[in-house]
C-alpha cells in the first residue's frame, strides 16, 4: 500500500483528536481524544518504520533500518498506558470534588 | 641645556605649586618672595639660553614621547631659536617686572588669596612658556589652553563679583571659539601629513607636498585660532571685557603674554602662510579693520583701562597687517616694543588707580601730574611710544609694518595712518584727561592721593626706559642701523621681507607718520588738558562710545537664537520627544500587559487552543523552509 494512505489516516485520526480536546468538555472523551491522537502517532510511526525498512532490505539483506522507530512505538504505548492511569485517577479525585466530569470547573486556578 | 630650558619652565611651574598647594600656610612676605623670585629665576635661565642660541644656533632639546603610535609620533621636545628665545625674554622679563608690581599692588588682599592670585600669575607664565617652547603644534595647543584657562582664573579672580565671572566665562568662551579653530588645524595637518613638529611640518618640501586649498584650510583655521587668542575681528570683545581682572594682570595679559601667541603661532607658521595668497589678505584686512574699529571705540571710552585695551587690540590689528602683508618680523618687532609700552601704561594706570582708591573713570582724575611724578613721567612716555614719536620704540616697530603695507597695498598704508592718528589721539586724551588740567575728583580722595611704594615705581622706571629704548634692536638701514631684530629672525622667517622702497620714498613715508602722529596729539593735548569729554550727543559718537554695538549685536545675532533654540530643545525636544518616548514606552508596556493579561482566563479548552493554533503556525513557517520541502520531495520520490 503507499505511504499516503497511512498519512492521511493518521493525519484524519489526530485532526479529530485536535478537534475532540478543543471542542469537548467532557474530561474522558477529552481524555479519549489524546489517546487517538497518541496513537495516530504511532500508526504513522509504525508505517514510515515499515517503508524505511523496505527501502533499505533491497540494498542490504540483513538491515535493521527502521527498527528504532518501532522501539519507540513502544515507548510512547508504556508512557500513554501511565498516563492513562493517573489521567484517569485525575478525574476520578475530579468527579468526588465537584461531581462533574466537565472540564470547564477546572478553572479554579483562575483570580 | 636640557637642563637650562627645563629651569625656565618648571621655576613658575614650582612657584604655581608651591603657592597654590601653601596658600593657607605661608605670609604674604614669603608668598611675593617666592613668586617673583621664581620668574626672575626663569628670566636669568631665559637670558643664558638666549646667549646660547646666539653662539650656537637653535637647539631642540628631547624629554621623552608625549605620544608613540604607530601611525603618529609627538615628542616632548621644547625648541630654543632665535624667535622662541626672544618671546622666552619678554615674558620672563616683562612678566618678573608685572610680579614685582603686583607684591605691592594686591597689599590689601589677604594671605590666601595673596597666594591664589600669584599661584595663577605663575601659572599664566608656565603655559605661556610652555606654548613658546614647544617644538610641535601639540605643546604649543597645551599651552595655548592652559593660558586661556589662567586667563579665566585671573580675570574672574575678584569671583564674588557677577559680573567679573561673566567677563571671565566671555573670556574663556571666546577663547574655545578660537582653539577650535587651531585644534582643526591640527587634525589637519595630521590627516595630510602625519607630523605636527616644526621641523617636519616647515619646510619647504613639506609645504610642496600640500594642495593649496589645504594650505589655505590649514592657515585660515590657525587664523582664527590666532583671532580667539590676540582678539582680531570678530571676536575681540572679550579683551575689553578682561579689565575685571586686577591690573597687572591685564599688563600681563596685554602684553608679555596670551594676546601675543596669535602673533607668535602665525610667525612660527609663516611657510605656511606665505604659500597662500588668500589667507595673508584675510590676515591683513581683518587686522587692518580690527585697528581701526578698535581705534575708534578708544577715543570714547572713559573708564582708563578700557582706552587701553582698546589701545591693546587696535595695536594687535597692527600686528596682524603686518603678518598679512608679510612683514613677519616687523611683526614681532611690534609685540616686543608692545609689550614694553603697553605693560608700562597698565602698570601706569594701575598705579594711578590705587592712588585714586580703585577709581577708574578718567573724568574723574586731572591734575595728577605733580601729585604721581614718577607714575605721570613714566605713563608720559609709554604715550609717546606707543604714538610713534621717534625716537621711541613704538616709532620704529610701527613705521616697519607701515612700510610693508604701502609696498604691499597702498589702501593698508592709508588706513594704517588714519589708525596710527588716532592712536596718538586718544592716547593723549586719555594722558591729558588723567594728569593735566584741575583734579576732578571728590575731596577725600584729593587727600588720599599718594605715589606709589617702590615695588611699583622700580617695573614703571625699568618699563620706561625700555620702551623708550626698545626701538634699538630695529633701527632701519636707512637711519644707518643695521636692523638687528631682522638678522635675528632671517632663520625662522623664510623669506626676510627687505624693503624694496627708494630711501626717499621711506623718509617720505616716515615723516607722514610722524606729522599725522604729532597734529593728532597735539590736537587732543589742546582739547583736553582743560576738558573732558561728556556723554557724546552726535549720533557717530553714541556709536563709538556704545563699542560699535559690537556685543548689543552678538547678543541679539547669537546669543539670544541660541537661547531661544536651547529653549526649544528643553521645552519640545527634552519634555514632548524624550520624555514622551521613555513614558511611552512604560506605558505601551503597562496597556498591552492589561490587555494580554485577559487571555489567560484560567479556561483549558483556550489554552489548548492557542496550544494548537500555535503548533500549526510553526509548522506553516516550518514547511516553508525550501530545504524541508526537498527533504520531503525525496522522501516521496523513493
Amino acid at each position: 500500500m503507499p505511504i499516503e494512505y497511512y498519512i492521511f489516516l493518521c493525519l484524519m485520526l489526530f485532526s479529530i483528536g485536535v478537534i475532540g480536546v478543543l471542542t469537548r468538555r467532557n474530561a474522558i472523551i477529552v481524555f479519549m481524544c489524546i489517546e487517538l491522537m497518541l496513537n495516530a502517532v504511532n500508526l504513522l510511526l509504525v508505517a514510515f518504520s515499515k517503508m524505511n525498512y523496505g527501502a533499505a532490505k533491497l540494498i542490504s539483506a540483513t538491515t535493521t533500518a527502521g527498527i528504532d522507530a518501532q522501539i519507540f512505538v513502544f515507548f510512547i504505548m508504556v508512557v500513554a498506558a501511565a498516563e492513562v492511569s493517573i489521567g484517569l485517577a485525575i478525574i476520578v479525585m475530579m468527579y468526588r470534588n465537584t461531581h462533574s466530569i466537565d472540564i470547564n470547573f477546572l478553572n479554579r486556578l483562575k483570580n | 641645556m636640557k637642563i637650562l630650558v627645563a629651569f625656565i619652565i618648571l621655576w613658575p611651574l614650582a612657584g604655581f605649586l608651591f603657592n597654590g598647594l601653601g596658600r593657607n600656610y605661608w605670609s604674604k612676605k614669603l608668598i611675593a618672595y617666592k613668586a617673583t623670585g621664581y620668574i626672575v629665576a626663569s628670566f636669568i635661565a631665559s637670558i643664558f639660553a638666549f646667549l646660547y642660541v646666539q653662539d650656537n644656533g637653535a637647539v631642540t632639546v628631547h624629554y621623552f614621547d608625549f605620544i608613540h603610535t604607530d601611525s603618529i609620533k609627538i615628542p616632548f621636545d621644547f625648541k630654543v631659536d632665535a624667535l622662541s628665545s626672544l618671546f622666552l625674554l619678554v615674558i620672563t622679563g616683562v612678566g618678573s617686572l608685572i610680579h614685582l608690581y603686583s607684591t605691592a599692588y594686591m597689599q590689601e588682599e589677604s594671605a590666601p588669596h595673596y597666594a591664589r592670585y600669584f599661584a595663577y600669575l605663575n601659572l599664566f607664565i608656565f603655559s605661556m612658556l610652555l606654548l613658546v617652547l614647544g617644538d610641535n603644534y601639540i605643546i604649543m595647543f597645551m599651552g595655548w589652553e592652559g593660558v586661556g584657562l589662567c586667563s579665566y582664573l585671573l580675570i574672574g579672580y575678584w569671583f564674588s563679583n557677577g559680573n567679573y565671572n561673566y567677563a571671565a566665562k566671555k573670556a574663556f568662551i571666546m577663547n574655545r571659539i578660537g582653539d577650535l579653530g587651531f585644534l582643526l588645524a591640527i587634525f589637519w595637518l595630521i590627516a595630510k601629513l602625519g607630523t605636527v613638529s616644526y621641523s617636519e611640518v616647515l619646510t619647504a618640501e613639506t609645504v610642496a607636498k600640500l594642495s593649496s586649498a589645504d594650505i589655505t584650510g590649514i592657515t585660515l583655521l590657525l587664523f582664527v585660532g590666532a583671532m580667539g587668542k590676540s582678539a582680531q575681528i570678530p571676536l575681540f570683545t572679550w579683551l575689553p571685557d578682561a579689565m575685571a581682572g586686577p591690573t597687572p594682570v591685564s599688563a600681563l595679559i596685554h602684553a608679555a603674554t596670551m594676546v601675543t601667541a596669535g602673533i607668535y603661532m602665525i610667525t612660527r607658521s609663516n611657510i605656511l602662510f606665505t604659500h597662500s595668497e588668500i589667507t595673508q589678505n584675510i590676515v591683513a584686512i581683518i587686522g587692518i579693520s580690527t585697528a581701526l574699529l578698535a581705534a575708534t571705540i578708544a577715543i570714547k571710552q572713559n573708564d582708563i583701562k578700557k582706552v587701553l585695551a582698546y589701545s591693546t587690540v587696535s595695536q594687535l590689528g597692527y600686528m596682524f597687517l603686518g603678518l598679512g602683508v608679510g612683514a613677519y618680523s616687523g611683526a614681532v618687532f611690534h609685540v616686543i616694543t608692545h609689550a614694553f609700552f603697553k605693560a608700562l601704561l597698565f602698570l601706569g594706570a594701575g598705579s594711578v588707580i590705587h592712588a585714586m582708591h580703585h577709581e577708574q573713570d578718567i573724568r574723574k582724575m586731572g591734575g595728577l601730574k605733580s601729585k604721581l611724578p614718577i607714575t605721570h613721567i613714566t605713563f608720559l612716555i609709554g604715550c609717546i611710544a606707543i604714538s610713534g614719536v621717534p625716537p621711541f620704540s613704538g616709532f620704529f616697530s610701527k613705521d616697519e609694518i607701515l612700510a610693508a603695507a604701502f609696498e604691499k597695498n597702498k589702501i593698508y598704508w592709508v588706513l594704517g595712518l588714519v589708525g596710527a592718528a588716532m592712536t596718538a589721539f586718544y592716547m593723549f586724551r586719555l594722558y591729558a584727561t588723567t594728569f593735566l588740567g584741575k583734579f576732578r575728583g571728590s575731596n577725600e580722595q584729593e587727600a588720599h592721593l599718594h605715589e606709589s611704594p617702590l615695588a611699583m615705581t622700580l617695573p614703571l622706571i625699568v618699563l620706561a626706559i625700555l620702551s623708550a629704548l626698545g626701538g634699538a634692536i630695529g633701527i632701519p638701514h636707512i637711519m644707518g642701523g643695521h636692523h638687528w631684530l631682522t638678522g635675528q629672525l632671517s632663520t625662522i622667517v623664510s623669506t626676510p621681507q627687505v624693503a624694496h622702497l627708494a630711501v626717499s620714498t621711506e623718509w617720505i613715508l616716515m615723516g607722514l607718520s610722524v606729522a599725522i602722529a604729532a597734529i593728532a596729539l597735539l590736537i587732543a593735548l589742546s582739547r583736553y588738558s582743560k576738558q573732558t569729554d561728556e556723554e557724546p550727543s552726535s549720533a557717530i559718537g553714541k556709536f563709538f562710545y556704545h563699542k560699535w554695538y559690537i556685543d548689543e549685536l552678538y547678543q541679539k545675532a547669537i546669543i539670544e537664537p541660541l537661547n531661544k533654540f536651547a529653549l526649544f530643545l528643553k521645552e519640545f525636544i527634552e519634555k514632548k520627544v524624550i520624555d514622551g518616548a521613555v513614558n511611552g514606552t512604560g506605558k505601551l508596556v503597562q496597556f498591552s500587559a492589561r490587555k494580554v493579561r485577559l487571555i489567560q482566563n484560567g479556561q483549558a479548552g483556550y489554552y489548548i487552543l492557542f496550544m494548537v493554533v500555535g503548533i500549526i503556525i510553526l509548522f506553516l513557517i516550518w514547511f516553508n523552509d525550501i530545504t524541508i520541502l526537498r527533504f520531503i520531495h525525496t522522501l516521496t520520490q523513493k
